[in-house]
């Protein structure tokens, strides 16, 4: 205990130099930014820093870039409950209800919710991180191959609990996303498959062409449809901040939001994409008005915030203390270390316990820095809504083609884009919801890859999935909340409350 | 207006047809770099952009055109103008990649002009804590006789690892299971976490763990030792000569390039090579830079047309291709 105080101290005394303070403003400020522009994302953002932070100490860089990182998180929700454009998988979670709330004309608690949900769960993870890291990060490591195919079983079923049409439908969803997952080279043979002889497609289609494709692409050709919401998307707003009652409902699904988050966030690969679609489903099955969700509630804005938040927080774990990146965003820390001259791994802890300490510390700064920058701009992103739709959807077009172009600088990635806009706008009308597809499309290659990797490592012996405790823990669990959905009372009443919502 | 305008436009044509190779580079040079930001490619790419920039007065700019275990990025490359305003960095996956895809859009020996040899980074034969295994002949005598058990972990088709392992298997006579994982990352997570038994892979990524202790290692590929781990043996003195290689990298350009501006890339190449920060960030990455006489143009296209004839055979047994 004396030894984290000890440590904590030492943290603290790097990140509260006003030099590092400056820095991290600077990360959370530009990782706002970015999140708000749709497409640009942190992963872009930290690879266009690499060569700058290069002239600078490893901490103040590193506090730089972790601060991009997760004010990416806060930035990315806002975009999605103002435009319905997730900038990342977990957003895409937070704009089912948030996107709801904007268009009741609570887009403000909305923001607010998120906000500070997204506060609490950054400053838990964060201490969580710092006494935990290393016994946690041992822990991660017992999850073999089997027990993550049992976590995306899980995830899958999830995603079908938390949709709110019908069952059939949900499924249905899950399963093209399944598919469009499958596209690209095989991982085991390296045989193409579905890439119809396009070099582009063997590296699988690019996520954010999707989500931004089937959710924001999508929404603007159906507000294009009637006359009358080319004026302004909303016309009364009716508060900006949260009421008391607002602030209750939000507290539980936060706290539960963020304990979701900070376990899964720890796994590498997937985990905090997963603890925002499950926190959402937690939500809505405990709810005593789960018909409310889907409709902008407020727990569905808040509890998935959280988990996302937090699942940033935790995912440095296995970064810092492993040297194993956890995502995409976690390799570039790594680069930005090598080429600092410090090399990633389980020493880093031990040898530069001022960049270790340093970076967990300056966290806490970080997401204080980003309530304080956060909550006034509400009014601002609000006030965004009333402009008339013909001039703001232009933009939201361009700067949607101009993020996804820059990921990759390749032009291929706008043209699915298009395709899964059109596609999006025609599931709507059928009246199928895109997150179940898109999560379909995340967890199922992640799925298929480590059914197989299992099965390798086992001989082909299926008994692996169940011999394993913690993957028979998982399984146990996906028939259970599985059986709840196809409950008949419940689903039944599922119908009865949506049929007049198929727009 | 108009007059204006063609008189700028003039000024422009001018300009450019005056961009020849003795006042080359009057502008900003883009280093593509085939693979994501953040992956050992990438930090070499990086240091020495920074250093040749300086030689060359103009910024050098990376982009990470990543995709197709780097041929993405080459064939971009092969298509672009050969004005030496683009330059590329790729490893051994320009020898490999020309067995492994039957139909990539660009002949690997035709389409680039050659700048020269920039660093090999070594392997390193490496298991998980607890395997019985203490040194490489143990470990080649526990393999052969656990061949229904033992699994060898690699980073992909194409990748380093999985081209190291297809040597050591070669070598030793024997055909393992081999796992392929999305990356060097989650292949090391299950090694650590003992889910899978060994795997080659390089420094860049296992160095920081050998030295932790966190994993066993045998053997490094590299010729001699490593300074960064001098207590691994070599493959060699395990008994396995024929498990020498490296992940080499070279500068191209496309082909076409006039030879006064590859001359001139190909000594700022030679400068970054013995720049202090490069050697230093090098060796931290448990690798050095090439020798001089290796940073030319003849040395890589040596090289590239001998390891292109090195590593068709194995994949064509192999049997695996990436198309």
């Amino acid at each position: 205990m004396t030894e984290l105080v000890a440590n904590l101290g030492l943290g603290l005394s790097v990140a509260f130099t006003w030099y590092n303070v400056l820095f991290c403003f600077a990360g959370v400020l530009l990782g706002t930014l970015v999140g708000v522009l749709p497409g640009i994302g942190p992963t872009a953002t930290i690879a266009l820093l690499l060569p700058v932070t290069l002239n600078y100490d490893p901490s103040s860089a590193l506090i730089m870039l972790a601060g991009v990182y997760y004010g990416a998180q806060y930035g990315g929700s806002t975009t999605a409950i103002l435009l319905n454009l997730p900038g990342e998988s977990s957003s895409a979670v937070t704009a089912i209800d948030g996107y709801r709330m904007g268009r009741l004309g609570r887009a403000g608690p909305a923001l607010a919710a998120a906000a500070l949900s997204s506060f609490f769960a950054g400053t838990v993870a964060t201490f969580l991180l710092a006494v935990f890291a290393p016994p946690l990060a041992v822990a991660a490591l017992r999850f073999g191959p089997a027990d993550y195919f049992s976590l995306m079983v899980l995830g899958l079923v999830c995603a079908i609990a938390l949709a709110h049409g019908s069952v059939l439908k949900a499924v249905g969803m899950v399963l093209v996303g399944l598919l469009f997952g499958l596209v690209g080279a095989d991982l085991f043979s390296g045989m193409q498959r579905f890439t119809f002889g396009q070099i582009e497609l063997a590296d699988k289609i690019n996520f954010v062409s999707v989500a931004i494709g089937i959710f924001g692409i999508a929404e603007i050709l159906r507000n294009l449809e009637n006359e009358k919401a080319r004026e302004a998307m909303v016309t009364k707003i009716t508060n900006l901040f949260p009421s008391k009652d607002d602030l209750k409902r939000i507290v539980a699904p936060a706290i539960r939001g963020t304990a979701l988050g900070s376990v899964l966030g720890v796994l590498p690969g997937g985990g905090a994409i997963l603890a925002a679609f499950a926190s959402y489903t937690v939500e809505k099955r405990i709810s005593k008005t789960p018909e409310i969700f889907g409709q902008g509630a407020i727990e569905g804005v808040a509890a998935p915030e959280a988990a996302n938040n937090a699942g940033a927080q935790t995912s440095f774990i296995p970064t810092l203390t492993l040297g194993i990146p956890a995502n995409p965003v976690m390799a570039l820390m790594l680069g930005a270390m090598l080429i600092q001259g410090i090399v990633p791994g389980p020493r880093v802890m031990t040898n530069e316990p001022e960049l270790f300490w340093g970076v967990i510390a300056s966290m806490w700064i970080g997401n204080g820095l980003l309530v304080l920058l956060n909550l006034p701009l509400i009014g601002l992103w609000v006030r965004l809504l009333t402009i008339p739709y013909y001039m703001l959807f232009p933009a939201i077009l361009c700067f949607a083609c101009i993020g996804i172009y820059a990921i990759n600088s390749n032009a291929f990635d706008l043209y699915e884009l298009t395709l899964f806009g059109v596609l999006g706008y025609v599931l709507v009308r059928l009246g199928c919801e895109p997150a179940p597809l898109l999560l379909g499309f995340v967890l199922g290659p992640l799925m298929e890859e480590n059914l197989r990797r299992a099965l390798i490592i086992s001989r082909g012996d299926p008994m692996v999935f169940v011999s394993r405790p913690i993957s028979l823990g998982l399984l146990i669990t996906a028939l259970l909340v599985l059986i709840i959905v196809l409950l008949p009372g419940i689903a039944r009443r599922r119908e009865a409350v949506f049929q007049e919502d198929g727009d | 207006m108009k007059k204006l305008l063609g008189a700028a436009l003039g000024a422009l044509l001018i300009g450019a047809g005056a961009a020849s190779a003795q006042d080359y580079p009057t502008r900003q040079i883009t280093m593509v770099i085939p693979f994501a930001a953040g992956g050992p490619t990438d930090t070499v790419g990086r240091l020495l952009a920074e250093s040749m920039g300086r030689t060359l007065g103009q910024q050098v700019l990376v982009e990470n055109v990543a995709g197709a275990g780097g041929t993405v990025g080459a064939a971009r490359v092969a298509t672009s103008p050969p004005d030496g305003y683009t330059i590329f960095l790729y490893h051994i996956g320009m020898a490999t990649t020309a067995t492994l895809y039957r139909n990539l859009p660009y002949d690997p020996l035709t389409a680039f002009s050659y700048i020269g040899l920039a660093t090999e980074v070594p392997m390193t034969i490496i298991a998980r804590p607890d395997f019985p295994a203490e040194t490489l002949p143990e470990l080649i005598d526990y393999v052969k006789a656990n061949t229904a058990t033992v699994t060898y972990a690699n980073a992909g088709i194409g990748a380093a690892s999985h081209l190291c392992g297809m040597l050591f298997m070669d070598a030793i006579d024997t055909q393992l299971t081999t796992v392929p994982y999305q990356g060097t990352g989650p292949a090391m997570t299950d090694l650590l976490g003992g889910q899978v038994d060994f795997m080659c892979d390089q420094t860049t990524n296992t160095t920081s763990q050998i030295q932790a202790g966190t994993v066993k290692a045998y053997a490094t590929t590299s010729p001699e030792r490593l300074e960064a781990l001098p207590d691994l043996p070599t493959a060699a003195e395990g008994g396995l000569p024929e498990l020498t290689f490296g992940v080499w990298h070279g500068l191209y350009a496309a082909a076409g390039t006039p030879e006064p501006i590859i001359n001139e890339l190909s000594d700022a190449l030679k400068v970054a090579l013995q720049d202090p920060t490069v050697i230093e960030r090098f060796a931290a990455l448990a690798t050095t830079p090439s020798s001089q006489e290796d940073a030319t143009p003849a040395a890589l296209e040596a090289k590239l047309v001998s390891e292109i004839e090195l590593w068709r055979p194995l994949i064509v047994a192999a049997g695996q291709f990436a198309d």
